[in-house]
C-alpha cells in the first residue's frame, strides 16, 4: 500500500530547552487508522502539532504523498488534507454547531452568511458519514460526545483527508468511545486515514491497523496491530516495566474534616450545583468521578474559598468556608493540588525554591525577626527535590525548564510535604508520564495511610477507581450514585452513571452524608 | 551562571552596544568632525573628575526613581506615577526649605521626609483604585502626574514663586535646609549615600522579607500568589507605599542636593527615567545603581558632546528609544537564545 504521508528524523527542541522530539520517523499508508503511543510526554502532541502546522519541526523532513513538504501554518495543513482533533476541542460555546463548522469559510450570499446552504452542506455531510446531530443546536448546550462529532465533522468539512485524533477517548465514557469507533471505522472504509494518539492500549489494539510507539521522543519502531501484544507495547513504552501496587493500611473509620450539606449553587440564574452533600474523613480518600463540565470545577472553587456566596453549608473542621479566605484554609490544614498547574499551581519564571515555600513562608519557623530564613528554604527545597524525585539541574532552576511531571511533582511536593489534614486533588496527573503519575498516586496513598482526608476529582476513570475508598458520581451538579467500595463498581456501570443513564435512590445516595 | 541569566545579561549588554553603534553612526552622518565627536561622548566623562562627578550627581535621582519603579514593575503593577511624586516631592522639600527653620542636619530630614509622606499618600490612592476597583494603574498613575504638575504649579506660582529672579524659579531654600557636600571639587551630596542605602534596603526586602517574596510571586503570576493565599490588594497597597516612598525622596534629595531654588517649570522626566533604568536592571534593586549610573554617564556624555561640537544632546534620545526597543522586544535574540540552548542540549545528551 502507498504512503500517504512520511515523516523523517524530525526533531524538535523547544524554547524552553525541553526536547520534545528526537529523530522521530514513521510512514502513514493511506486508508489506514495508525495508532501513536507513548506516555504522556513522550512527545506524541508536540508531533501531531508539527503535522498541523502549529510549531515547526528544529530539522527533519515531512513527505506528502511522496513530495517533500512545509507545513507553515495550520491553514497550509488543512488545505493539504490534514484535518485534527485536539484533546480541548476548539468550539466556540455560544455559536451553534453549524456556525461553529463553517466559522472562517462561511458560504456567503453578497455580504450576509448564507446559513440555509450551511445547513444543508453539514446535513449532507453528516449523513455521508452516518452523524446524528442537530446543526442548529449552541454547542454549549451539547455533551462532550456529541462535540467530539462536531470537531471531526468540522474537520472532514474542510477537505481533511488525514485526520489526527488526539487523544481522543480522553473525555469520553466507555460508551461514548465504543460509538467513535464504529464512526471511524466507516471513515476508514470511506478511504480516509487516520491518526489516532492515545495511551491506551486497549483501544489501540481494537481500533487500529498498525501503531507506532514514542519513547522519550523517539520512535521505537512501527507495528501491526494483530502482531503484537498488549504488554509487549506497554514495554516498549515506558522501557522498563512498572511494578503497579496499590496497597492501602486498613484504618478504622475516621472523623469528618469536611463536610458538605446541601449545596447549592447558581451561576448567571443557572443552576450549576444541586442539594450536594458528602462527606471526607481522616484515612479515606473520596473520588468524584463525572464527565468534566458537570460542576466539578465550580465545586472545588466553593470548596477552596475561590468562590462564595452559596446556599446550604461547606464545613471545614466545624467552620463555614464560605467567610474564610484561602489563607485561612490553609491554616487549617487544607492543601489543594489544582487542575491547571501552570496558570495556578505554580509561577513559571521563578526557581523550584520558590515555588516549593509558597504554602509555609509564614510560618514561624521560617523566620527570624524580619527576615526570611533562606538558609533554611534552601534546605528544604534540597530535601523536598530529593524525596519526591524533582529531576533539574539544581533547586534554583526555573520552573518551565522543567517537563510537565516535573513540575506536578513540585505542586505535589509542595501540598503533599505540609502534611495537609483535607488534600484537595484535581486532576494530579493530567498530562503527567507514567512514571511520574504512579509517583504522585504513592504519595497520595502514603498522606491517606498517614489519616489525611482526601477528595480526588479525575475524569480518568482509572485514576479514580484505584486510589478512592469510596466514589460520588457527578452528573449535571448532582450527586447520582454513591459507592462505599470503590473497588464495587464495574468501569462500565460507573459509565452509565456519568452519562445521566442510571441513577441511584435518593436513599442510596444520602450514605455519602 | 545559567543559560536563561547569562542569555539575559547578553541581551541587555547587546541592546546597549547597538544603540551606542546606531549612536556612532547618526554621528558619522550628521557630523562635520565625527572622530572628535565620539570621543567626547564615549570618553568625555572621564576626561576631568568634576565630569565625573557630574555623572554621579546625575545617577542620584536616577537611582531613586530606578528603585520605585523596579519595585512597581517587580510586583507586575505597571504604574509610571513616580513623574509626578519626583515633581510634587521637590516641591514639598522646597516648602519646608523656604519657611520651616531648624537645624542643620534636621532640616533636610523633615524635608525628605515631607515629601516621601506625600509620595506615598498618592502612590496609595492609586493603588486603592487598583486593589479594590482593579482599575489601570498606568491610566490613573499618568493622570495623577498631570494632577500633581497642575497643583504643584498653582501652590509655587501664587505662594513661594520669588518674583525677583528672572525666570520661574522659587524663594530661595535656606542653607540648613541643603544636603551637605560629601565630596569635594564635586557636587555630590550627601543623597548618594541614602540612595545607596535604599539600594540595599530594597533588595533585602524583596529577597530576605516574606513581603518581597509576596511582591516577587504576585508579580510572576497573580493567580499563584492567591492561591498561595497571599492577598492581592494588601501587595498592591504596600508595594504602592514603598515605590511612593521612594520617588518622593528622590525628588527631595534632588531639589535639596543639587538647588538652591525650585525650578522645575516642567516636569523634570526622572521619574519616566525610572522605568527605563528599571528595565535595564531587570528590576533587580542592586543592578538599578549600576543602571542609573550608565544612563547618566551617556547623559553627561552626551552634553558635553553638545557642548564641543554640532551634535545636540538630544541626540541621546534616540539611543534611550533603541535600547528599550531591543530590551522590551523579547523576540530579540530569540534565535540566538535558540542556538545556544540546542548546544546545551546536544552536549547533555
Amino acid at each position: 500500500m502507498e504512503n500517504i504521508l512520511e515523516l523523517k528524523d524530525i526533531v524538535k527542541i523547544y524554547g524552553n530547552g525541553i526536547v520534545a522530539n528526537k529523530n522521530i520517523s514513521f510512514q502513514l499508508r493511506k486508508g489506514e487508522i495508525h495508532g501513536i503511543v507513548g506516555e504522556n510526554g513522550a512527545g506524541k502532541s508536540t508531533l501531531m502539532k508539527i503535522l498541523f502546522g502549529m510549531e515547526q519541526p528544529t530539522s527533519g523532513e515531512i513527505f506528502l504523498n511522496g513530495q517533500s513538504m512545509k507545513i507553515e501554518s495550520s491553514s497550509q495543513a488543512i488545505d493539504k488534507g490534514i484535518g485534527m482533533v485536539h484533546q480541548h476541542f476548539m468550539l466556540v460555546p455560544s455559536f451553534t454547531v453549524a456556525q461553529n463548522m463553517i466559522l472562517g469559510m462561511e458560504p456567503h450570499k453578497g455580504l450576509r452568511i448564507d446559513y440555509d446552504k450551511a445547513r444543508q452542506m453539514i446535513k449532507a455531510l453528516a449523513e455521508k458519514y452516518n452523524f446524528q446531530l442537530d446543526v442548529d443546536a449552541k454547542v454549549e448546550n451539547l455533551s462532550v460526545g456529541i462535540r467530539q462529532k462536531v470537531e471531526i465533522l468540522k474537520a472532514l468539512l474542510r477537505g481533511a483527508k488525514i485526520l489526527i485524533l488526539d487523544e481522543p477517548t480522553a473525555v469520553l465514557t466507555p460508551q461514548e468511545t465504543e460509538e467513535l469507533f464504529v464512526q471511524l471505522d466507516k471513515l476508514r472504509q470511506s478511504g480516509h486515514t487516520i491518526i489516532f494518539i492515545s495511551h491506551k492500549l486497549k483501544e489501540v489494539k481494537s481500533i487500529c491497523d498498525r501503531v507506532t510507539v514514542i519513547k522519550k521522543g523517539q520512535t521505537q519502531g512501527t507495528y501491526d496491530t494483530d502482531q503484537i501484544s498488549e504488554s509487549e507495547l506497554s514495554g516498549l513504552m515506558v522501557g522498563k516495566n512498572l511494578e503497579l501496587n496499590y496497597q492501602r493500611q486498613e484504618l478504622p473509620q475516621g472523623e469528618a474534616v469536611l463536610r458538605v450539606e446541601k449545596l447549592e449553587y447558581r451561576q448567571k440564574n443557572k443552576e450549576i450545583l444541586k442539594n450536594i452533600s458528602f462527606t471526607v474523613k481522616k484515612g479515606r480518600i473520596l473520588g468524584v468521578a463525572g464527565v468534566e463540565g458537570n460542576g466539578q470545577k465550580e465545586l472545588i472553587e466553593l470548596l477552596t474559598a475561590a468562590k462564595k456566596h452559596y446556599g446550604g453549608s461547606i464545613l471545614m473542621k466545624g467552620k463555614e468556608v464560605g467567610t474564610c479566605d484561602i489563607a485561612m484554609l490553609r491554616q487549617m490544614g487544607m492543601s489543594y493540588i489544582p487542575e491547571d498547574r501552570m496558570l495556578q499551581g505554580v509561577a513559571a519564571e521563578a526557581s523550584i525554591q520558590d515555588n516549593l515555600i509558597a504554602n509555609r513562608y509564614t510560618q514561624k519557623i521560617y523566620q527570624q525577626g524580619l527576615f526570611l530564613r533562606n538558609k533554611v528554604f534552601a534546605d528544604l527545597a534540597k530535601e523536598l527535590v530529593g524525596s519526591y524525585d524533582v529531576v533539574c539541574r539544581d533547586k534554583n532552576q526555573r520552573m518551565d525548564n522543567l517537563s510537565g511531571g516535573n513540575i506536578q511533582k513540585v505542586v505535589v511536593a509542595r501540598e503533599c510535604s505540609v502534611k495537609p489534614e483535607l488534600l484537595i486533588a484535581e486532576q494530579p496527573t493530567r498530562g503527567v508520564d507514567v512514571g511520574a503519575a504512579y509517583f504522585i498516586h504513592q504519595e497520595m496513598l502514603k498522606l491517606r495511610d498517614q489519616n489525611s482526608a482526601i477528595l480526588l476529582i479525575s475524569a480518568d476513570l482509572n485514576e479514580v477507581m484505584q486510589l478512592s475508598d469510596s466514589l460520588i458520581v457527578l452528573f449535571n451538579g448532582e450527586i447520582v450514585a454513591y459507592f462505599e467500595q470503590a473497588d464495587a463498581v464495574s468501569e462500565k456501570e460507573l459509565g452509565l452513571y456519568m452519562l445521566g443513564l442510571k441513577r441511584q435512590t435518593e436513599a442510596e445516595i444520602v450514605e455519602a452524608v | 551562571m545559567n543559560l536563561e541569566k547569562k542569555f539575559e545579561m547578553i541581551r541587555t549588554l547587546t541592546a546597549v552596544v547597538i544603540s551606542l553603534l546606531v549612536g556612532f553612526l547618526i554621528i558619522l552622518l550628521v557630523g562635520r568632525e565625527p572622530v572628535q565627536t565620539i570621543f567626547y561622548f564615549v570618553l568625555g566623562p572621564v576626561t576631568k573628575f568634576r565630569y565625573l562627578g557630574n555623572v554621579i550627581e546625575l545617577a542620584i535621582p536616577l537611582i531613586f526613581s530606578g528603585l520605585a519603579t523596579a519595585l512597581l514593575f517587580t510586583s507586575g503593577l505597571f504604574n509610571l506615577g513616580s513623574e509626578g511624586i519626583f515633581y510634587f516631592g521637590g516641591l514639598l522639600a522646597a516648602i519646608v526649605g523656604i519657611t520651616l527653620r531648624l537645624p542643620s542636619f534636621i532640616h533636610p530630614l523633615v524635608g525628605i521626609l515631607t515629601s516621601a509622606l506625600a509620595g506615598m499618600a498618592v502612590m496609595a490612592v492609586i493603588g486603592f483604585f487598583k486593589a479594590r476597583y482593579n482599575a489601570s494603574e498606568l491610566v490613573i498613575s499618568l493622570m495623577f502626574n498631570s494632577i500633581l504638575y497642575g497643583v504643584g504649579l498653582y501652590i509655587l506660582n501664587y505662594n513661594f514663586r520669588d518674583p525677583s529672579v528672572s525666570g520661574f524659579a522659587s524663594l530661595k531654600l535656606q542653607t540648613t535646609a541643603l544636603l551637605t557636600n560629601i565630596i569635594p571639587r564635586t557636587r555630590i551630596h550627601s543623597g548618594l549615600l541614602l540612595a545607596l542605602a535604599m539600594a540595599g534596603f530594597c533588595h533585602v526586602f524583596l529577597y530576605h522579607t516574606k513581603w518581597g517574596y509576596e511582591i516577587r510571586m504576585q508579580g510572576l503570576n497573580f493567580k499563584f500568589a492567591e492561591y498561595a493565599g497571599m492577598k492581592p490588594a494588601k501587595i498592591i497597597l504596600l508595594t504602592s507605599l514603598l515605590a511612593g516612598a521612594l520617588a518622593g525622596m528622590g525628588g527631595a534629595v534632588e531639589i535639596s542636593g543639587m538647588y538652591e531654588r525650585f525650578r522645575w517649570a516642567a516636569l523634570p522626566g526622572l521619574g519616566f527615567d525610572g522605568a527605563l533604568i528599571a528595565m535595564l536592571a531587570k528590576n533587580k534593586p542592586l543592578n538599578v545603581i549600576g543602571a542609573a549610573v550608565f544612563l547618566a554617564y551617556i547623559r553627561i556624555g552626551a552634553d558635553l558632546m553638545a557642548r564641543m561640537t554640532d551634535i545636540p544632546s538630544e541626540m541621546i534620545y534616540i539611543l534611550q528609544a533603541v535600547i528599550i526597543l531591543l530590551i522590551s522586544g523579547r523576540r530579540f535574540l530569540e534565535n540566538y537564545r535558540q542556538r545556544a540552548l540546542i548546544r546545551e542540549v546536544e552536549k547533555n545528551g
